[in-house]
């Protein structure tokens, strides 16, 4: 570690089988456990590489965290963007830049492929995550997310 | 929205003592630079001492310096010392319990709850990046 960085981190393109050690980094976060929705990321960044990225941060066998996102093109009007639909950083390496170097990573994988803007999207209360985002100069967009609930 | 006086000596005391760390700087030094009142300043600096986000260092070349955690402390976490963010209970107003006054308070508490959330997730280390990204006057 330097400077509370550690340097011998990777960031690269998740594999299939890293779903196990996904799994366990969103269960240290989350408490809502979705291995379809892991898998059917993973594979979908696979499948489809130059628009879809699911990124993984390695260190030796264990994953100490992941952000995957894709690029939109014209949603909602809008020339191509990147959107991150998820970060996690394990507890125990957070301020270790690990969720930096995801972004930057994502960032530049958005760039490669035209995009100029990010998004992304958090709860209003999710303070740690839209900290995060903010810390790497996100501000708030042009857009503002509506929703009603549509019972029957 | 608009921040009271107070709670602006005070964002701007704390960006400025947080983007020098290892100094210690007069509530004098702080009032020239944002062109306010060192009187007033002084007070501010007294509530955000006790509330332990700065230090009098005192004796020659005293001052006070930042003892906060740049990288924690939130924008909201400073505001909330000097000012309520979200109004008061309004269900006592008058007309609060019509259609039209409970609809208001609804769309009033959407304009608080960004309100809150904006303050609570920018902290002093972010304020202090993107004020190097303003320009200088």
């Amino acid at each position: 570690m330097t400077d509370g960085h550690l340097t011998d981190l990777l960031i690269e393109e998740a594999l299939i089988s890293d779903l196990d050690e996904v799994q366990r980094l969103d269960a240290l976060v989350t408490a809502h456990p979705k291995p379809d929705h892991w898998r059917l990321l993973i594979e979908g960044s696979r499948t489809s590489p130059e628009s879809r990225f699911f990124l993984v941060a390695r260190r030796g066998d264990r994953l100490l965290g992941l952000i995957a996102g894709e690029i939109r093109v014209w949603e909602f009007g809008s020339p191509p963007c990147g959107w991150i639909y998820t970060v996690a950083v394990d507890p125990d390496a957070r301020e270790t830049a690990v969720g930096t170097r995801l972004f930057q990573a994502i960032c530049a994988r958005f760039r490669r492929q035209g995009a100029s803007t990010v998004r992304t999207m958090v709860g209003r209360n999710e303070h740690l995550v839209l900290s995060f985002f903010r810390s790497q100069g996100m501000m708030a967009g042009p857009f503002v997310e509506l929703e009603m609930e549509i019972r029957p | 929205m608009n921040l009271q006086m107070a709670t602006r000596h005070a964002l701007f005391a704390v960006l400025e003592l947080a983007s020098r760390p290892d100094e210690q700087l007069s509530a004098l030094d702080i009032a020239d630079r944002y062109d306010i009142s060192a009187n007033h300043l002084a007070k501010v600096l007294r509530v955000l001492g006790r509330a332990g986000i700065v230090e009098a260092v005192r004796g020659v070349g005293g001052g006070y310096r930042f003892v906060g955690k740049a990288k924690r402390l939130s924008l909201m976490d400073i505001v909330s010392l000097f000012e309520p963010i979200g109004s008061p209970d309004h269900s006592t107003a008058p007309g609060a319990r019509t259609p039209q006054g409970q609809a208001l308070r609804l769309v009033m508490t959407e304009i608080e709850d960004t309100a809150r959330s904006t303050l609570s997730s920018i902290t002093v280390e972010t304020m202090l990046k993107l004020a190097g990204r303003m320009d200088a006057p």
